[in-house]
């Protein structure tokens, strides 16, 4: 599969590596730009971030679990790309050196860009633009400094020229040149595909059951660079950008497969903050930059974060195979651990939430806030009539094999007059909905005990109680 | 000056743009392989079985080694030699090397590694100290016990008694750079090898003892390491091995990295800990005595073991003067990964006992607990006799019985590992010093003649406003009823040297060029702590030039010879030494010359600001330097250092292994939510003593990051093993360091300034590990957090680390609901 793209301003056509080659190998072994740094193959230190530009603008993203075919028809900056001509320091570089924002170096370099990208974007939030970014040596805290001493500095032209190319050589729609098969349309569809639109991946599916689909490889890269497996057939989704819209429908948001979780947090801060937050802390932003929220769905994880708020928001998930296409509320789709009601060659193409849900509140509970998978999701939306729970939709992650809801939790609270203490009596019944595991993330008493305690939260929450640690300030 | 600059980072330019070079950035010649290992996923057992045949059928495969390929199979350990490169017949842990794949790439190779099919026939698994401690499964013949008076009669008269278990979880280094090897075969036979280690001279000795070299046909050169923490001390061996071995086999350059999950799983963490304790006090919460009984999680093989469970003795006091301490320390053998050195080396684990002990006496007494802990201090430095500290009788000079030891037999690799810091057992200690009378000593018997706690704490109080603060949060408590804050200050003192002393030597190479250009070299190595940075500073020094015009190389064992690890904080205070004396060396030469030619005392030639004068005369240093050659002087010179006043019998727990105390203290206040445990940092106030800083910027770094790691330690960093010994936590998926908005959004850190009383490089102090326990104050200040959710009388004895797990615990045992 061909893959043309620009590395650092320059145009590059790569046509002999496999499709699962990653950026980062390709980076390091081919192209000997050894700036780039493996320090987990897993998508979590950020050591290997690189800035991949678009019609959508800049983003960070993990270069280790980012196959070459996903930056085609894209601007790829690496490191060795932020400095200017004559080597003149980014901003953030120069404040980096500063303030003593590097001690081993080694993180430095995705640093460097994560921060460079959030320069480009005026962001001020250091901490989510860095939380994708482990530093084990300086604590972090000079990094930060340089982030906020270069906030003021204007972005040098050559961080905006990526921006300026893809626009002007990447017409609208964004199919690549090479997207649809080379010998027309009667011939099925080549092993590994870039298909433009959703018919075009239904047909590629049709033709290859057993292909795997990759949009944001943020769990599929792993399966490549972790369990070392050959993936078969492989479709790239990055080019369908009709499956990357949200879309108003009456009271109901329809929500593409293809929305990143950053651009669905993006577009949830005003309608459901709360969902928002939870997406926030979802991953990191290298990961929510490249994850899709259907293939949070997709893989049917017991512990992804996006499936648990949308059963509690009531979704509607809309599945299609070839031209076939079926609906089913989201917790249905959820059969047993791993194992989802969805046919051969059938695949996500959208999820739809309703648009206003004031009573949604989710609780996500890991060891750490940021970039950490949860021990236990919670997820609550409840309706009060002057106090008394007239509708209850409770949905949690990490409680069972697969997302699940509440229903017993539910029914009890029915009628109830929502305080701590009623939210405590109820607290017996979640042993009727779950018997979660333990793991080494939590033990099941644990995980019993605070889903338990989610609910008294709830509660303190919408009765103005402030329960939020992240809430504190110093 | 350029000494005391806060100067960046000597490559600070070349991380920020990428283009600092790691091992594996190095560029290999054209042909080079691959390695990686294949690997036990059983804790115990006997191999009965190993199919190659898919691993050497693999695409890119070139070779595949066992042990029936290794007939003499090659020993990666630091101490007993316990730790054959490849298992032998028997498997001890999961995640044990089996087998070694040479491939055409590192993706070939470890997708053939997959392949091997291990046959092991499972025996019982060692996995806890306490299936250790029954099973009588320990190193050394039984526990080291060391008393300072009558522990147990101090506690039975005592008015006051608490005793607990503390379990002190280990931590996994995570730099961020893994473990990583090149191996270069060379005309000759000889071998040169780039490696990240922390100890150039070990790897340097293994390689050497694996392909039967003597140690001066191989050289090792490290540039710098993404991180080392300890973790790059031992157990960058087995790539360094494997390379060389292949590398040497098969005549090509071979190259090896441990994918993140192989490093977590092969590689040693810190040492996880049980601390059982008794301690006897009276009202004021004065402790008559203490007992500690250290069950020390080894792992399958020796490694450093026995030095850490030491220096986890030798903390059991941090700042307190205690009348009676016996200390029982069981170094415990497991079937899991073998513990090994990280940044504090056993003292954070041992300091975090005595801290735990503070915290339950002034809960059991209802005071504050930094009252208790003030109340037990060292008496002031100010109350000492007088007079700079020197042992009433000089060290014995242990070099020369090595040497003689040596020098009785060939001088080969194969001799005893002398650069190790395992070969505790070949010390020849000498007699314990004599203490005066009326000098307060520690537990080991070494007098604290520098002890600054009660100035530092003191001023500590007042600047983090600590008791205003106490006051605000317990009101503050008091009105949040799911919320509930915690505050605490904890000192640290830890003690400096290597307690194996002999390895307290450092030599250094400084050549000046006939333009004026400096190059200096030396045993230290850069894993991201500014060593080389700080030691360009005090060569530039003493030549009177910027730190830039000092050119850094890397670590060679070309260069300098008989290095010793870069670890216990060393680093500075040795290497700075051994280059300040060889540019002495230089710069009293080209003043003996000068002097000569001016008709003036060598004293009266000045080197400043780049220009040597001399009389009337002023020359440019090139101008001076160019001089010096061309009167046929020599302008290279080694420099070598050792370290004074040290003396130390590990066996009877006596002597002085410390030059100095580094000294500092830290308040952290938290938050925790008592329905879930979830807890956050808010504020960390630290003052710490870096003695006369070398690099101010540098040493602050040390300390913002020490104290995060240790806190991270202490909070989120959870090593979970299941009940087969197989590590669940090996990636960062699972095991969870700091990330950027862990640390403390309030984080307040000043230096204390003031000059060291020893004679160190610059009057400075050490600063590697000791802020790393600044951290301790975060476990504290969760345990008063949770103490604010009962009515005092039940303990939070909150285990470590506290996640938000054990916190919800701890919270539900003081409401009485568990």
């Amino acid at each position: 599969m061909e893959v043309a793209f620009r590395l650092n301003g320059t145009p590059v056509c790569v046509t002999d590596e496999p499709p699962t080659r990653t950026l980062l190998d390709w980076l390091r072994e081919a192209r000997g730009l050894t700036g780039t740094k493996e320090g987990c193959n897993e998508g979590d230190c950020g050591a290997c971030t690189v800035m991949v530009t678009d019609a959508g603008g800049a983003r960070a993203l993990n270069a280790c679990i980012l196959f070459l075919p996903q930056v085609h028809g894209k601007a790829v900056r690496t490191v060795e790309g932020l400095a200017g001509e004559g080597g003149a320091l980014h901003p953030v570089q120069a404040e980096l050196v500063r303030y003593h924002g590097s001690q081993c170096g080694f993180c430095t370099p995705g640093i460097a860009v994560s921060m460079a990208v959030g320069h480009l974007q005026g962001r001020t939030d250091h901490d989510d633009v860095l939380a994708g970014n482990l530093c084990r040596c300086t604590g972090y805290a000079p990094i930060v400094r340089a982030a906020r001493a270069a906030e003021a500095a204007l972005v040098p032209d050559w961080m905006t020229a990526d921006h300026g190319f893809v626009s002007a050589e990447i017409p609208a729609g964004g199919s690549p040149k090479d997207a649809s098969p080379k010998d027309g349309g009667a011939a099925a569809p080549p092993a590994t595909a870039r298909p433009g639109t959703t018919d075009d991946l239904a047909r590629w599916f049709l033709a290859h059951p057993e292909g795997t689909l990759v949009a944001g490889a943020t769990d599929v890269g792993l399966w490549v660079t972790k369990e070392l497996r050959d993936l078969g057939p492989v479709a790239f989704l990055s080019s369908i950008t009709e499956m990357q819209r949200i879309e108003r429908v009456g009271d109901r948001l329809r929500i593409g497969a293809g929305v990143t979780v950053e651009a669905l947090r993006a577009a949830m801060a005003a309608l459901h903050p709360a969902f928002a937050e939870l997406l926030r802390r979802y991953g990191s932003l290298q990961v929510r930059n490249a994850a899709t929220i259907g293939g949070n769905i997709a893989n049917g994880s017991p512990i992804g974060d996006g499936p648990p708020a949308l059963i509690a928001l009531g979704a509607t998930l809309h599945l299609r195979r070839g031209d076939a296409r079926r609906d089913m509320p989201l917790e249905d789709f959820f059969l047993a651990y791993r194992k989802q009601d969805r046919q051969p060659s059938e695949f996500v193409e959208a999820v739809s939430i309703p648009a206003s849900a004031p009573g949604l509140r989710c609780y996500k509970l890991s060891k750490r806030f940021d970039q950490d998978i949860s021990a236990v999701c919670g997820c609550f939306d409840l309706w009060l009539d002057d106090g008394i729970v007239t509708s209850a939709r409770i949905a949690f992650g990490g409680m069972a094999g697969t997302p699940k809801r509440a229903s017993a939790v539910e029914a009890a609270l029915l009628g109830c007059r929502l305080s701590p203490e009623a939210a405590r009596d109820v607290a017996p019944v979640f042993a009727e909905d779950f018997a979660p595991l333990d793991d080494m993330r939590a033990s099941a008493a644990y995980r019993l005990r605070t889903a338990a305690n989610m609910l008294v939260r709830y509660a303190h929450d919408r009765a103005g109680t402030a329960t939020d640690v992240l809430g504190v300030r110093p | 000056m350029t000494m005391g600059k806060a100067l960046p980072h000597d490559s600070a330019a070349l991380h920020v743009t990428g283009a600092a070079r790691y091992v594996d950035d190095i560029p290999a010649p054209a042909g080079a392989l691959h390695l990686a290992f294949g690997l036990s996923q059983v804790a115990h057992g006997r191999i009965v079985s190993l199919d190659l045949a898919a691993v050497c059928a693999a695409p890119g495969v070139v070779a595949v080694l066992s042990a029936e390929d290794l007939p003499e199979m090659p020993d990666c350990s630091p101490s007993a030699q316990d730790e054959p490169l490849l298992a032998v017949d028997r498997v001890y842990y999961a995640g044990q090397p089996v087998f070694l794949v040479v491939a055409d790439s590192h993706l070939a190779a470890r997708r053939a590694a997959r392949l091997g099919r291990i046959g092991i026939e499972a025996l019982p698994a060692i996995l806890t100290v306490d299936e250790a401690l029954a099973a009588g499964s320990r190193f050394e013949d039984g526990p080291v016990i060391w008393e300072n008076g009558d522990a147990a009669a101090a506690i039975a008269a005592a008015a006051h008694v608490v005793a607990g278990r503390l379990e002190v979880g280990g931590q996994e280094h995570f730099y961020l750079e893994g473990q990583v090897a090149m191996a270069l075969p060379q005309e000759d036979g000889s071998m040169v090898v780039h490696a990240s280690t922390q100890h150039p001279t070990e790897v340097q000795h293994k390689v050497a003892h694996a392909l039967h070299l003597p140690m001066s046909a191989v050289r090792v050169e490290v540039r710098r390491m993404g991180g080392g923490f300890g973790g790059k001390e031992s157990q960058g061996n087995a790539l360094a091995v494997a390379c060389a071995i292949a590398a040497a086999r098969t005549g090509r350059t071979c190259r090896m990295r441990y994918d993140r999950d192989d490093d977590m799983t092969i590689t040693g963490k810190r040492h996880d800990m049980a601390v059982l304790y008794r301690a006897g006090f009276d009202g004021k919460g004065r402790l008559a005595g203490v007992e500690f009984t250290h069950l020390v999680r080894c792992g399958w093989s020796q490694d450093l073991s026995l030095p850490v469970a030491d220096r986890a003795m030798l903390h059991a006091d941090n700042c307190y003067a205690i009348p009676a301490m016996r200390i029982e320390s069981h170094r415990l053998r497991t079937n899991t990964q073998s513990a090994t050195a990280f940044r504090g080396f056993g003292g954070p684990q041992g300091m975090l006992g005595i801290e735990r002990v503070m915290d339950h006496v002034a809960h059991a007494l209802g005071r504050d607990p930094l009252e208790v802990r003030r109340a037990n201090f060292y008496r002031a430095a100010a109350g000492r006799p007088g007079g700079p500290s020197a042992p009433p009788d000089p060290p014995e000079d242990t070099s020369a019985k090595v040497n003689a030891k040596v020098s009785e037999g060939v001088v080969t690799a194969d001799a005893v590992d002398l650069t190790s810091r395992g070969a505790v057992d070949a010390a020849s200690p000498a007699g314990p010093p004599q203490v005066p009378p009326g000098v307060q000593t520690t537990h080991y018997r070494m007098p604290v003649e520098d002890f600054i706690g009660h100035e530092l704490v003191a001023e500590l109080e007042r600047s983090s406003d600590y008791h205003a603060r106490r006051a605000e949060i317990a009101a503050w408590n008091a009105r949040s009823p799911v919320l509930k804050r915690g505050l605490a200050l904890t000192p640290v003192k830890f003690g400096i040297s290597f307690t194996l002393t002999w390895l307290n030597q450092a030599g250094a190479l400084v050549h000046v060029y006939q333009d004026g250009s400096v190059r200096m070299n030396h045993g230290g190595t850069e894993m991201g702590q500014g060593l080389f940075q700080k030691v360009a500073q005090v060569a530039a020094g003493v030549f009177g030039l910027d730190a830039g015009a000092v050119r850094i190389t890397a670590t060679d064992t070309g260069l300098v010879p008989n290095t010793s690890a870069t670890a216990a904080s060393s680093g500075t205070d040795l290497n700075g030494m051994a280059v300040r004396a060889a540019c002495e060396t230089i710069r009293d030469r080209m003043a003996g010359l000068l002097a000569e030619r001016h008709q003036a005392q060598p004293g009266d030639v000045r080197f400043a600001g780049g220009r040597v004068t001399v009389g009337g005369a002023d020359y440019a240093f090139a101008e001076a330097v160019a001089m010096v050659y061309q009167a046929r002087v020599s302008l290279s010179a080694t420099g070598f250092y050792r370290t004074p006043k040290i003396v130390w019998d590990r066996k009877r727990g006596e002597g002085r292994p410390f030059f100095y105390f580094a000294y500092g203290a830290a308040v952290t206040e938290v938050v925790v939510d008592t329905l879930t445990g979830e807890n956050r940092i808010l504020q960390a106030d630290i003052l710490h003593d870096t003695g006369t800083s070398l690099n101010p910027a540098i040493d602050i770094g040390q300390i913002e990051g020490g104290y995060v790691q240790g806190a991270g330690w202490l909070t989120t960093e959870e090593l979970v093993w299941d009940g087969a010994g197989r590590l669940r936590t090996h990636a960062p998926a699972t095991y969870k360091i700091p990330a950027c908005s862990d640390r403390p959004p309030v984080f307040n850190v000043a230096l204390w300034g003031r000059e060291n009383a020893e004679d160190t490089v610059g009057k400075s102090k050490a600063v590697g590990e000791p802020p790393l326990m600044l951290g301790i104050s975060a476990l504290m200040a969760l345990s008063d957090a949770v103490a604010a959710c009962g009515d005092g009388s039940v303990y939070p004895a909150l285990d470590a680390p506290a996640t938000a797990e054990r916190v919800f615990w701890a919270v539900q045992r003081q409401v009485g609901d568990v």
